[in-house]
């Protein structure tokens, strides 16, 4: 069996959470330029071109892309040969937060109490998913959450009757309603089947599908192009100002459910797609 | 149509603005959000004095990263605006002029703008760098200990905002959607 520190876990996280905060994936900027370049109406083509300006200028890494740095949104897949040592991985975790938001200038974000709402002053806790996988390595995705788009997400638990129509028109019907608060150009997570926990878990991890990476299912591979194309038809463009890009990205996860259900969710992240992740 | 506008920011400087405009302003402005929002409006409640003079005040909806050593500011795009509906009626009737912001506003929020000629802008969401390297200087004027969510004086060059709703009725969200899918058929 092999052994691993926690500390490990806690260096990659600060790592990540400073890395994010100022760096895009490849994915993301080659969408994001191509939206430019084929936009057809001037004043999206305009707010595009600001979006690319303020992705050079977050390069230089003293300005975070964005100023909502987010909440940390951590997955683990943890090989079940591996033993972790040094003390409990979710305090290495957590110390990893404290450590990418302090030393790195990120906003402190996180409310102790939803209700009571005194900030933590440290963006901690992180909100945590682990997984047993097989083999001896752990994954640690990292991946910063804003709320402007984490507010217009929703879930719905269908009628199977309402088959993959009425999924769809719930995932297009979600992102009109949104308009131009989740800052568009968004990307679109969704989850269908599952349950109502699962189908919300799904979509979360379908925004950190690069987006060239095509469904490897033909069926939700249309049905992803279906819906980018149906959102951008919406005419909502980025900022909600009007234009053909409204969306980025759509990406599908799916489980199987139970033979009464059809859960489906749609989680939206804005143009500022975070995430990155390491193998340990 | 595209204006330069300096403070002081009386309504008389926005009242030919319309909705999808853009606008560079410079001057002074005062960043709030949804705690400073929640806070002001209890202080008028219990008769107590606004941290600033609302009187030709634009407030700029944004809770900015900690500044970089040698910075102002660190990052600093809006947030969503409509977390502020419930509490910005009572300041633009009290003569505040300008939101910064972004996304969709509650009829009371536009009937408010309607009512007491002011304007709503939008800044680029999401583009947070961009707009904290038009600010020039930043400073805590209350409530510290709300961290992003303190009250602060910007001296702002060149800020640049579009106009969502302007004081004659015109929403962009609206226009800007439709004259684009009109453009489409």
């Amino acid at each position: 069996m092999r052994t691993l520190d926690v500390k490990e876990i806690t260096a990659a996280v600060e790592k990540m959470a400073k890395q994010t905060n100022h760096f895009l994936s490849n994915d993301v900027k080659r969408a994001i330029s191509g939206r430019t370049e084929k936009e057809p109406w001037p004043v999206a083509k305009g707010v595009l071109e600001k979006i690319e300006e303020n992705i050079t200028i977050a390069e230089e890494g003293v300005l975070p892309l964005c100023q909502d740095t987010g909440m940390a949104c951590v997955f683990l897949e943890i090989g079940q040969d591996v033993h972790l040592t040094g003390g409990s991985v979710t305090d290495a975790v957590n110390e990893g937060v404290r450590r990418g938001y302090g030393e790195g200038f990120l906003r402190k974000s996180v409310v102790r109490d939803p209700l009571r709402r005194v900030n933590t002053k440290d963006n901690t806790p992180a909100h945590i998913h682990y997984e047993i996988v097989s083999g001896d390595k752990v994954k640690v995705v990292f991946a910063p959450k804003g709320f402007g788009s984490e507010n217009m997400s929703q879930i719905k638990m269908l009628p199977p009757s309402a088959g993959a129509e009425g999924v769809k028109d719930f995932v297009v019907k979600v992102c009109e309603e949104a308009g131009a608060n989740p800052c568009p150009p968004i990307v679109v997570g969704v989850g269908i089947g599952g349950t109502f926990d699962k189908v919300a878990l799904m979509a979360k991890e379908a925004l950190l599908i690069p987006f060239d990476e095509e469904n490897s299912d033909p069926y939700y591979a249309e049905m992803e192009e279906e819906l980018l194309t149906r959102i951008n038809a919406l005419g909502i463009g980025p900022q909600g100002f009007g234009g053909e890009t409204t969306a980025l990205s759509v990406k599908i996860k799916t489980a199987p459910t139970h033979i009464a259900g059809l859960p489906v969710a749609v989680n939206i992240n804005c143009h500022v797609s975070r995430h990155a992740e390491m193998v340990l | 149509m595209e204006y330069r506008i300096n403070g002081p920011f009386t309504k008389e400087k926005f009242e030919d603005l319309k909705a999808g405009d853009t606008v560079l302003l410079t001057g002074t402005v005062y960043t709030a959000r949804d705690a400073a929002h929640k806070r002001m409006v209890e202080m008028l409640e219990k008769g107590e004095t606004l941290p600033f003079d609302i009187k030709n005040a634009v407030i700029y909806y944004v809770g900015p990263t900690p500044e970089k050593p040698g910075n102002p500011i660190g990052s600093a795009g809006p947030t969503t605006s409509y977390r502020m509906d419930a509490y910005a009626p009572t300041l633009l009737d009290l003569g505040e002029t300008g939101m910064i912001g972004k996304g969709q506003r509650s009829q009371e929020v536009k009937e408010a703008v309607l009512r007491n000629g002011a304007v709503y802008f939008a800044a680029i969401g999401g583009a947070g760098a961009l707009m904290a390297q038009r600010v020039e200087t930043a400073e805590i004027i209350a409530f510290d200990d709300l961290g992003a969510e303190a009250v602060r004086r910007l001296q702002v060059k060149d800020f640049p905002v579009t106009v969502v709703l302007d004081s004659h009725g015109g929403d962009l969200y609206q226009e800007g959607r439709a004259a684009y899918l009109e453009s489409r058929k």
